[in-house]
């Protein structure tokens, strides 16, 4: 028999049976013992894993000192060293959700390590942490403890031994919003003649594919005074010095390159061409200014219409380029711009 | 059985005869070997390869030829892959090759034409541009590509020296052409395995004929955006054209043919024009479920106008012919996804029912928005999987073409090939892993 | 990648072809161009021609800059 796998349960101040919303203001603590729903999950485990400890915390407590909360109960799981930690399930209780959610978050962010909550779908918790956590579907109220503890202990089993867990739907949890690329029984124009033809029939189909949510963000104030402004030249359009020197891919770009461009006049060919593999690259490697102007910003700046432009150029490929890495990206470029006080943003897009 | 060929004749009076009848006749092909002549005998492929290499070099563009076999299950990987073309012969109708590109003009679509079943001419050389491709003949990187299963005659041309890119990429393209065509010939004679007729009368004939049927048209767009981004439809660059309607049967019988264009994942090939997946899909319901009125084929555009033009003309297009439905396939990702979209709203706004196929960018982790546009109205997607989906492909025995390929293809890096020859790529690179004419079996699911 | 820099402050304009797609994902200020290939240039045009035009087309994104936005606009 190979040896268990280590799990360290985190409950509230109530199903850590310390006391209801009175006892909401407690710290952190950590109990070597299985409290609350912890004590029956140790035998959903069937014997494959035990259960270390439990970590209980008041609600209001974590929710108004997350940072010290956070510190304290990582610290107990890094002297634990457990393989799975499971928090919850916290039904339709939103501080108690956030607190699971945020220790979830940081637990798989900052220790590696698996987590298995249980939330209703509502709870606000969820959106925090879907992504990192497991989060299994539950009823909104503790009433649903029975059903939701043998869900929670499969997943954890399955994590505690590095099983790959199965569909959102075979394994009750709530989608992490992961795009997984799989194999099926019939080929594409197949599924879309049967979806077809069940939209004429007026039969249920399901789509394959939900439309992606783009979040908006407020206007940044406009430049004030032009003459004195320093302007960044930003491109997706993949031009790069000659020898593309950082490696930036073709397609599905993993890294963003900058260039010292102040001591030149334009992105001249052949010192600069395209690794864009999105599009004909034969106009822009003729003339890369065509995709990225610097030549005229440096034109403008003699002019003095614009004060400056500013000392780096920024560049990446867009094709196939996960929106997560160009957010990545814009958040890295967004950052340097800000601390260099660039007053204005030009980015060109193929 | 009399009323019915009176019913028959009056349809033809009153409509006129059938416009295309096509008779596809299969010889499965067992094995391709190379030798000095080209038959089949007993469903083996003889290849000779001299005689083959000598054709090729008639163009002058062309320094070398490499003519070599790999067979389904081999431990043998190809790199870069240009194109895949199915070799065939037309036996009475029309002319033999692709009209328009390595034959005359003619009709494409009628009379009867010789398929060698099984087998696959694919072009390998230099690399022209990023979006050439990789196919794993085994384990692993097999499951990924659909042109594992088949026997491919590899064919790896050097060029000349000093050919600016459109005319190297010209000239490997038409060189594949002229391969599958010199290769089919070896079916002209032989009596085919099995036999799949395509008849199809107007559009009017075909609604008289089933008038409760949703009418359905298929809405096909390619990538016409330059270089190795091309698509030809009787020699045509779609690139100047308005969306054209097709017969049902034209595709399937040579008429349009792949500028080797966009990532390899879901670059429609020639191959998957000859047996374009959607159209057969839809032609297998027709008089059944639907009533399958023909294909647009959509230009995707490189300009705002282009793409608002080519959508609206669509939609024109599908109203002219009454369509019920539309199915909507994608060639590329990234811009095109606006194109689809904008097909899509249009239509649903009009009032006829869409279904779209695409693929993904959702991330080397999945965790991404899957396409670069959104609309409400796309209620029903089909999806070929995510196109950065990442896969490990063990070492090859053999690899012809350039294994070093790999470090600029699109969904490569450099890096990629490990030192004991294992690539690591994303599906980008994989010829035809994520059609999106759903010629392959691979999707996402929300996890 | 312009949202996320337009988060930090900074006025941003997107210049690119496809500008519904520009608005679908939530740039603010953005500019139409040529053609994806060549967004700022046009090939087809004679050298000072195309010179003209793309000028023109920097001053429209330096334009958009200086203009208060309250929502995703195009200067055309």
């Amino acid at each position: 028999m190979s040896e268990k796998f280590k799990v360290l349960y985190y409950v509230n101040q109530f199903f850590g049976q310390v006391g209801g919303e009175d006892k909401a203001g407690m710290a952190p603590l950590f109990c070597p013992e299985k409290v609350g729903p912890a004590a029956g999950f140790e035998g959903l485990l069937k014997g494959a894993g035990e259960v270390v400890g439990t970590v209980i915390c008041g609600d209001n407590y974590f929710n108004e000192n997350k940072e010290r909360s956070l510190e304290f109960i990582l610290n107990v799981i890094k002297e634990q060293a457990p393989q799975v930690v499971v928090a919850g399930p916290a039904f339709n209780a939103g501080r108690y959700g956030m607190a699971c959610a945020e220790l979830a978050k940081a637990v798989v962010d900052e220790l590696k390590i698996p987590v298995v909550t249980g939330m209703y779908v509502e709870n606000p918790g969820v959106d925090i942490c879907k992504e990192k956590a497991i989060v299994i579907r539950t009823s909104d109220s503790a009433g649903g403890m029975r059903k939701a503890l043998p869900t929670m202990a499969a997943i954890a089993l399955k994590l505690g031994k590095g099983i790959e867990l199965g569909s959102p739907e075979e394994e009750g949890y709530i989608p992490r919003g992961m795009r997984k690329t799989l194999f099926v029984e019939k080929r594409g124009s197949q599924r879309a003649v049967e979806m077809l033809i069940a939209r004429l029939k007026g039969e249920p189909f399901q789509t394959e594919m939900p439309m992606p949510v783009f979040d908006q963000v407020n206007p940044a104030p406009a430049i004030k005074e032009l003459g004195k402004a320093t302007i960044a030249l930003c491109t997706s359009g993949g031009i790069v010095p000659k020898g593309n020197p950082d490696g930036i891919q073709s397609a599905s770009a993993q890294k963003w390159g900058k260039y010292d461009v102040s001591t030149r006049e334009a992105l001249s060919a052949p010192d600069f061409y395209t690794t864009h593999g999105g599009y004909d690259p034969v106009y822009a490697n003729e003339i890369p200014d065509r995709v990225a102007p610097l030549d005229i910003l440096k034109e403008f700046e003699k002019e003095g219409l614009i004060g400056k432009v500013y000392q780096w150029f920024y560049t990446t490929t867009g094709t196939g380029t996960a929106v997560s890495k160009a957010k990545e990206f814009g958040t890295q470029i967004g950052a340097e711009l800000k601390a260099a006080e660039v007053d204005g943003v030009i980015l060109t897009s193929t | 059985m009399e009323g019915l060929s009176e019913n028959k004749l009056v349809w033809r009076n009153k409509w006129g005869v059938d416009i295309l009848k096509l008779e596809i006749g299969r010889i499965y092909i067992k094995d391709i070997q190379l030798g000095n002549e080209t038959t089949v005998k007993n469903g083996i492929l003889t290849v000779d390869k001299e005689g083959l290499i000598t054709k090729l070099k008639e163009d002058e563009r062309i320094k070398d030829v490499k003519i070599d076999v790999a067979r389904p299950g081999e431990k043998v990987r190809i790199i870069p892959v240009k194109d895949v073309i199915e070799p065939r012969v037309k036996v009475s109708g029309g002319v033999n090759g692709f009209p328009g590109v390595t034959a005359k003009q003619a009709q494409c679509g009628d009379g009867v034409t010789h398929v060698l079943y099984g087998a696959a001419v694919v072009t390998v050389g230099d690399i022209v541009g990023f979006q050439e491709g990789v196919i794993d003949m085994w384990g692993e990187g097999a499951r990924w590509t659909p042109f594992s299963k088949t026997f491919n005659l590899t064919v790896d041309i050097n060029v000349v020296e000093g050919l600016t890119p459109h005319v190297h990429e010209e000239t490997v393209r038409v060189a594949g052409l002229r391969a599958a065509e010199f290769v089919g010939t070896a079916g002209k004679d032989i009596k085919p395995d099995e036999v799949l007729a395509y008849e199809m009368g107007s559009i009017f004939e075909e609604s008289a004929k089933y008038p409760n049927l949703p009418k359905v048209i298929y809405a096909e767009m390619m990538i016409t955006q330059g270089l190795l981004h091309d698509t030809y439809i009787y020699g045509v660059n779609a690139q100047n054209i308005l969306p054209a309607l097709l017969h049902v049967n034209e595709e399937l019988d040579g008429a349009v043919v792949s500028g080797n264009c966009v990532a390899a994942c879901d670059k429609i090939t020639t191959y998957q024009h000859q047996n374009n997946s959607v159209i057969n899909d839809l032609y297998a319901q027709h008089g059944k479920e639907i009533n399958f009125l023909g294909c647009i084929m959509v230009p995707e555009h490189t300009t705002l106008g282009g793409k608002l033009r080519a959508s609206e003309y669509t939609l024109k297009l599908a109203k002219m012919l009454g369509a019920d439905a539309v199915v909507i396939s994608e060639e590329g990702y990234g811009n095109p996804d606006s194109d689809l979209l904008m097909i899509c709203k249009k239509c649903e706004k009009a009032g006829i029912k869409t279904v779209l196929i695409t693929d993904e960018c959702a991330g080397r982790d999945g965790m991404s928005q899957p396409l670069a546009d959104t609309a409400q109205e796309a209620v029903a997607v089909v999806s070929g999987g995510n196109v950065s989906h990442v896969v490990t492909l063990p070492p090859a025995d053999k690899v012809i073409g350039n294994p070093e390929a790999i470090a600029v293809l699109a969904g490569g890096w450099k890096g990629a090939l490990l030192e004991d020859g294992t690539l690591m790529c994303e599906l980008n690179a994989v010829i035809g892993s994520t059609s999106e004419i759903g010629f392959h079996n691979v999707t996402c699911r929300l996890y | 990648m312009v949202k996320e820099i337009e988060r930090f402050g900074i006025p941003i304009v997107h210049m690119a072809t496809i500008t519904t797609i520009s608005e679908s994902v939530g740039a603010n200020r953005i500019v139409p161009t040529v053609a994806i290939p060549h967004p700022v240039g046009n090939p087809k045009l004679a050298q000072e021609d195309e010179k003209v035009l793309r000028k023109e087309l920097v001053k429209r994104a330096l334009n958009a800059l200086t203009t208060e936005v309250s929502g995703p606009t195009h200067f055309e």
